[in-house]
C-alpha cells in the first residue's frame, strides 16, 4: 500500500506536504457531505420519529412521548414477530452453511472453464430481480399440488402434500435460495487463501479424505463460512420481498410489520419503532458476533 | 490436485438444479399459451409477452428503472470517484471511519432507509418525486461505486503519473488523461453493478414510489400482491433475459467473481 505519494519532483505550487494533507479531505469531502445530508440527518429523525405520537384521526404528533416502545416491550404480538424474523433468518442462515459451504469447496476444485461457468450459474442468481425469484417459489410451491410436492411424494419422502405457501417453512426455503450466492461467495473467497499443497502434504502423509476435510481445509474456511453467516442472518432478518410474497398478509416478519405500518396503517411513529428496534438488533448481533469470530479465529484473519 | 469424485459431483447437481428451479420454473410458465398459469405447460406461445405491451404501467415502470439506475449510478460515482482515490492512496486520520461510513449503506437494511428516506423526503417537501427517488438510490448504489473504484485505484501503477506530473501536468490534466483512463475498467463496472442494483431494488423503493415513478420490481410486486398470473412471469423473464444479458457482459469485461467480491484492502 502506497502512503502519502511521492510529489517531491513538483517544484511549483503549495509545499508537497501541504498538498498531501489536504488533498484526501478535499477528495472525500462531497461523498461525506452527502452522507451526513441523506443518510444521518434521515436516520437520526426517524430515530426521532419512533418518539412522536400518533392518533387515527389527529395524525402524528411531534411530542416526546415513550406509547410506541412500551406498546411493542408489552404486547406479545410483537415479540413473537420478532422472533419469527429471527427464527426464519436462523434457519435459513443454517441451511446457507450447511450446503453453501460444500459446494463453495466442490466449485473451487472444478477446472477452469467448468469452474467460471458454473461460478456464473451460482453467483448470477444474486443480481437477478428478488421478485422474479421469489414468484418462482411462489409458482413451484403451488397450492397442494405445486411442483415442489409432486416431486417430494413422487420420491416417497412425503406422503401427504406439505402446505409451504404461507408457512415459515415456504419462508425460509425461498430466503435460503435467495441468500445462497453470498455463502458461495463468501466461502470461495477464504478457499482462494488456502494453499493446495497443503492437502497434498496430507495426502502424502496418508490422511483419509474425511480427516483432510476435518482437520485441514473445515478449519481454514470456518472464517468464510461464519462471515457469511453474518451477512446471510442479517439480510435474511431485514428481507421484506420474500417474506412478503411467501408469508402473505398474515405471517408477518419486521420488515413487512414496518411496511404495513407506514403504508396501511399510517401509524409511522410505530413503523419507526418497529424499524429502529429492527436496526439496533441487528447492529448488536452482527457487532457481537464480528467481535467473536476475530477473537476465535485471530490466527486465520492475520 | 484432487479432482471431484461421485458423491460431490451428485450433491453439485442437486445445488444447480436448487438454484436454477425457480428461475427455470418462472421462464418456462411465460411461455404459456392458456390464460391461467399452468405447470408443466401445454404448449410453447408468446401472448404473454405481447400482453406486455399492452399493460401500460409495466413499459412505463421499465423506463423509470432504467432511467432511474443510469441516473443515480452515474450520480454515485460523482461522488465515489474522488473519494476511492483519497482512500486508495492517503493515510490520514479517520481514513478507516470514512471507508466504514461510505460502506455502511451495504449494512443497514433496506427497510429501514426507506422509512427514513420516506419521512426525510416528506418533511422537506419532494416526497413522491423523481428526484427523491435518484437521491435515495444515488446512497444506496454508493458503496458498489465505492469498492470497484477502490479496487481499480488500488492496484494501479503510480510511477505513469509521476512521470505525467514531472512532464508538466496540472492535476486536471493528470486526472482526466492519465488516473481516468486507467482506472476505467473499474470505475465502468462499479457503474454497471450499482446499476443493477439500483433497478433491481425493490425493498426501498417501494416506501418511496408514487404512481407516476413505480419502478418495475416495485410495479411486479405490488402486481403479485393482488394475482399471479402468465403476464408476471412474462415480465419477469424478461428482467431475468436483461439481467443475465448484463451479467454475461460483466463477467466477459472484469470477471464476475471479482465484480461480486468487490476485493479492497477498506471491504473489511
Amino acid at each position: 500500500m502506497s502512503t502519502a505519494p511521492d510529489t517531491s519532483v513538483l517544484t511549483t505550487g503549495p509545499s508537497t506536504d501541504e498538498r498531501a494533507a489536504r488533498a484526501p479531505w478535499a477528495l472525500t469531502a462531497p461523498a461525506l457531505m452527502l452522507f451526513i445530508g441523506i443518510l444521518v440527518i434521515p436516520l437520526a429523525m426517524t430515530v426521532m420519529l419512533s418518539f412522536h405520537d400518533w392518533g387515527q384521526y389527529k395524525g402524528i404528533e411531534p411530542v416526546f412521548i415513550l406509547k410506541n416502545w412500551h406498546e411493542i416491550a408489552t404486547d406479545p404480538y410483537y415479540a413473537e414477530m420478532f422472533w419469527r424474523t429471527f427464527r426464519v433468518a436462523l434457519l435459513a442462515t443454517l441451511i446457507t452453511a450447511v450446503f453453501g459451504a460444500p459446494e463453495a469447496y466442490i466449485l473451487n476444485r472444478m477446472s477452469g472453464r467448468w469452474k467460471s461457468f458454473f461460478l456464473l450459474v451460482i453467483l448470477g442468481p444474486l443480481l437477478i430481480s428478488v421478485v422474479a425469484r421469489t414468484l418462482g417459489w411462489a409458482l413451484l410451491f403451488g397450492g397442494n399440488n405445486g411442483l415442489v410436492n409432486k416431486f417430494l411424494m413422487s420420491l416417497g419422502l412425503i406422503g401427504s402434500p406439505l402446505p409451504f405457501m404461507f408457512t415459515e417453512t415456504g419462508m425460509v426455503v425461498a430466503l435460503a435460495h435467495v441468500m445462497m450466492p453470498f455463502m458461495v461467495l463468501s466461502v470461495w473467497a477464504a478457499l482462494q487463501r488456502l494453499d493446495p499443497q497443503i492437502e497434498n502434504a496430507a495426502l502424502s502423509l496418508g490422511a483419509s479424505p474425511l480427516t483432510i476435510i476435518r482437520r485441514i481445509v473445515l478449519p481454514q474456511i470456518m472464517p468464510g463460512v461464519l462471515s457469511g453467516a453474518i451477512i446471510v442472518f442479517s439480510l435474511s432478518a431485514s428481507a421484506f420481498a420474500t417474506p412478503a410474497i411467501i408469508g402473505g398478509r398474515r405471517l408477518k416478519v419486521a420488515a413487512t410489520l414496518a411496511y404495513d405500518e407506514f403504508l396501511n396503517t399510517l401509524n409511522w411513529p410505530l413503523g419507526a419503532a418497529v424499524a429502529v428496534l429492527l436496526l439496533m438488533a441487528l447492529v448488536l448481533i452482527v457487532v457481537g458476533s464480528n467481535a467473536l469470530i476475530e477473537r476465535r479465529y485471530a490466527e486465520v484473519f492475520r | 490436485m484432487r479432482t471431484n469424485g461421485p458423491i460431490s459431483l451428485v450433491f453439485h447437481t442437486v445445488f444447480v438444479v436448487f438454484m436454477l428451479a425457480p428461475i427455470v420454473v418462472v421462464c418456462l410458465v411465460a411461455f404459456t399459451p392458456d390464460g391461467f398459469l399452468s405447470l408443466p405447460t401445454n404448449g410453447f406461445s408468446l401472448r404473454w409477452f405481447r400482453a406486455i405491451a399492452s399493460y401500460p404501467e409495466f413499459v412505463h415502470a421499465f423506463w423509470v428503472s432504467l432511467g432511474l439506475g443510469a441516473l443515480s449510478s452515474f450520480v454515485a460515482l460523482l461522488f465515489a470517484v474522488p473519494a476511492a482515490l483519497a482512500i486508495a492512496r492517503y493515510r490520514f486520520l479517520g481514513r478507516d471511519a470514512l471507508a466504514a461510513l461510505f460502506l455502511s449503506p451495504l449494512m443497514i437494511p433496506h427497510v429501514v432507509l426507506g422509512i427514513a428516506f420516506l419521512r426525510f423526503f416528506t418533511s422537506i417537501g419532494i416526497g413522491g418525486s423523481f428526484a427523491a427517488l435518484i437521491i435515495a438510490h444515488v446512497l444506496v448504489v454508493f458503496p458498489f461505486a465505492l469498492r470497484l473504484t477502490l479496487a481499480a485505484a488500488t492496484g494501479m501503477d503510480r510511477s505513469v503519473e509521476m512521470a505525467a506530473l514531472s512532464l508538466g501536468a496540472d492535476d486536471w490534466t493528470l486526472f482526466r488523461r492519465v488516473t481516468l483512463p486507467l482506472i476505467l475498467p473499474g470505475v465502468v463496472s462499479g457503474w454497471a453493478l450499482a446499476f443493477i442494483q439500483s433497478f433491481d431494488d425493490l425493498t426501498m423503493t417501494v416506501f418511496l414510489a408514487t404512481p407516476g415513478t413505480e419502478t418495475l420490481p416495485v410495479r411486479m410486486f405490488l402486481y403479485i400482491q393482488d394475482n399471479i398470473d402468465p403476464l408476471v412471469t412474462s415480465v419477469s423473464a424478461s428482467v431475468i433475459a436483461i439481467t443475465m444479458t448484463a451479467l454475461v457482459l460483466l463477467d466477459r469485461f472484469y470477471g464476475l467473481d471479482r465484480v461480486l467480491a468487490g476485493k479492497s484492502d477498506a471491504g473489511r
